[in-house]
């Protein structure tokens, strides 16, 4: 069974540069993986773990930088790694992304069971590019899994967040995951892992490696731009008072006050 | 002459066969919306079983809702991806509506992104604000990477969508009565086979991430709660401000709180009303998850924790004497 596992590196989100077309300047700036795709690289492993010949691929889309990411995810027991990197990708909203990430995926495991996603992306937070591929790719999708209860290579049966409990759902695969926090342990890197990490070849895909066209990638393919960027301007009224007897009866006021204030 | 422009809103029915509150709040916005287009109806789309639209009509026909478009079949009984998103996309492709809006529910987020890719179109994730510009255009404002930035999206193409939080929006204040035409489709799905099959669904009983989704009022605790009867404390004090708790991913850890309501880059997002941070430092990682929130009081035997900057109103206080009284001061 063949699993593409989706991956997203993103900036620390304490550290923000802007493009002059207020896109994000992603060069320079310290990245992490995503926190939710760590999970995602958990449930392509658990798969691995209960079906042999299983065999995962991790793919980016960013700059030349996330290769670093991409090694990590091979130490960590991903088998291979491909960096989809162009500058025309720049820009890209999650239509394009989903676009751009589908054409990859049918590129390099025409023959894949499963693709995996996190659920969201802590910095633009949208939850949108796993459903755009599985759009893409015509699959069926399950997003907000919380846990996977089996997978063979016919099917797979997940546990989902719904709004109100729990759903137990079965897709037929290929099909297309988004997982949430698990709370399974990370796994670690192992001194095989970083071995195979440190030989592996990634391989980097552009957009005309894709067979993709200029208007159908980065800022010129997406649908939306962001127009204006702006703080939000909180302010914080920062009082602060030492406990004493008559706090309760303080706090009480100021909370009818924060209260009748919200409801006007 | 020009065409009426239309904005589609999605109606939502939770599995207890209610429309869902978020509709309500989309119904008051597009009203507004609409004004500003000028020449603008407003419709909704509802999936329903047969028979079942007598139990929601109601709802459209004070909401300001000209025409409601309801999909009629017994598969309807509950939401599912494939189909929901094959009809809405033909429904949309047949009436070409302006602006369409969804609920940022877990099920409007895993259909809005689904429909939008297909008819090639933008959408605008959990927006704050909704608006037309002077070009007539949607303008949607949302916070990214973690509330530190607000970025207004546009959209190039038709229909510009956009998802909305529950609770982001204030619902109907007053009756907008319309005469609300209700044009019943029933669709030939006997060749439809779904891929994806519910094999089984376990409501939470006490449903803690919707409830952040959705309260007012938001009492968490972070690692200086110290046990989970700390948070029982918390709890009682929650319910009397008829609100939720939530916990930071500090006190998660520890095992004090279940991993469903945390809060903070990692867990949840919220913007209650009213937040009240009880024996939490204050870092950054958590701070991002609940920063947008209406108030913010914070009560913490530090002096110098960090929270107390990002809190309109603080006690320097232990919890264990604080919010005791303070229950005690609202059952009064």
């Amino acid at each position: 069974m063949k699993i593409a596992l989706c991956i997203k590196q993103v900036p620390d989100t304490t550290d923000i540069k802007w493009t002059e077309h207020n896109t994000i300047n992603r060069e320079g700036v310290e990245s992490i993986i995503n926190p939710y795709d760590v999970y995602a690289i958990e449930a392509a492993l658990k798969i691995k773990n209960s079906n042999q010949n299983t065999e995962i691929t991790a793919l980016t889309m960013g700059p030349a930088q996330a290769e670093s990411m991409l090694r990590k995810t091979i130490a960590l027991g991903v088998d291979k790694a491909v960096l989809i990197s162009d500058k025309k990708f720049a820009g890209a909203d999650t239509y394009a992304t989903g676009k751009t990430l589908s054409r990859a995926v049918q590129s390099v495991l025409p023959d894949f069971s499963l693709v995996i996603c996190g659920q969201f992306a802590i910095d633009g937070d949208t939850a949108q590019t796993g459903p755009s591929i599985a759009n893409h790719l015509n699959i069926p999708q399950i997003t907000f899994v919380q846990e996977i209860v089996e997978c063979t290579t016919d099917y797979i049966i997940v546990k989902r967040q719904a709004d109100d409990g729990i759903e137990t759902i079965k897709a037929k695969l290929p099909a297309l995951i988004c997982v949430l926090q698990s709370s399974e342990e990370p796994s670690r890197a192992t001194i095989n892992g970083c071995k195979h990490a440190q030989k592996s070849e990634i391989p980097m895909l552009s957009m005309e490696n894709l067979g993709l066209l200029p208007e159908e990638t980065g800022i010129k393919g997406s649908p939306t731009y962001v127009s204006k960027a702006f703080r939000p301007i909180i302010t914080r009224t920062n009082e602060k008072i030492f406990y004493s007897g008559s706090s309760a009866a303080a706090l009480k006021d100021k909370i009818t006050e924060f209260m009748a204030g919200a409801n006007e | 002459m020009s065409e009426t422009k239309e904005i589609l809103l999605y109606a939502e029915i939770t599995r207890s066969k209610y429309i869902h509150t978020v509709f309500f709040e989309l119904a008051q916005k597009a009203v507004e919306l609409a004004g500003k287009l000028g020449d603008c109806k407003i419709s909704a789309l509802l999936f329903a079983e047969p028979n079942h639209l007598e139990n929601y009509k109601d709802g459209f026909l004070k909401s300001g809702i000209d025409k409601v478009y309801v999909f009629e079949s017994e598969k309807f009984n509950t939401y599912n991806t494939e189909l929901y998103s094959k009809l809405a996309i033909e429904l949309i492709e047949e009436i070409k509506p302006e602006i369409m809006l969804i609920g940022a529910t877990n099920e409007g987020r895993d259909l809005a992104p689904r429909i939008s890719s297909a008819l090639h179109t933008g959408l605008t994730a959990d927006c704050t604000g909704l608006d037309i510009n002077e070009k007539g255009q949607l303008a949607a404002t949302r916070p990214t990477f973690g509330g530190k930035l607000m970025a207004t999206i546009l959209c190039k193409t038709l229909p510009q969508m956009a998802t909305v939080r529950p609770k982001v929006f204030k619902p109907l204040k007053n009756d907008i009565l319309r005469e609300t035409e209700f044009a019943i489709r029933k669709p030939d799905l006997s060749e439809f086979r779904a891929k994806t099959e519910i094999l089984d669904f376990v409501k939470t009983l006490e449903n803690e991430i919707n409830e952040l989704d959705s309260a007012e009022v938001i009492v968490a605790g972070g690692r200086g709660v110290g046990s989970p009867e700390g948070f029982d404390l918390l709890k009682e004090l929650a319910k009397a401000l008829n609100g939720t708790i939530g916990a930071t991913r500090g006190a998660v850890d520890m095992g004090l709180a279940p991993k469903t309501i945390q809060i903070g880059q990692t867990g949840k997002t919220v913007r209650p009303k009213l937040y009240i941070a009880c024996g939490i430092s204050g870092a950054i990682q958590h701070l991002v998850g609940m920063q947008d929130s209406g108030k913010i009081i914070a009560i913490n035997t530090d002096e110098n924790a960090p929270i107390f900057e990002t809190a309109d109103f603080g006690i320097v206080g232990d919890i264990f004497k604080v919010v005791p009284e303070l229950i005690k001061q609202f059952e009064k």
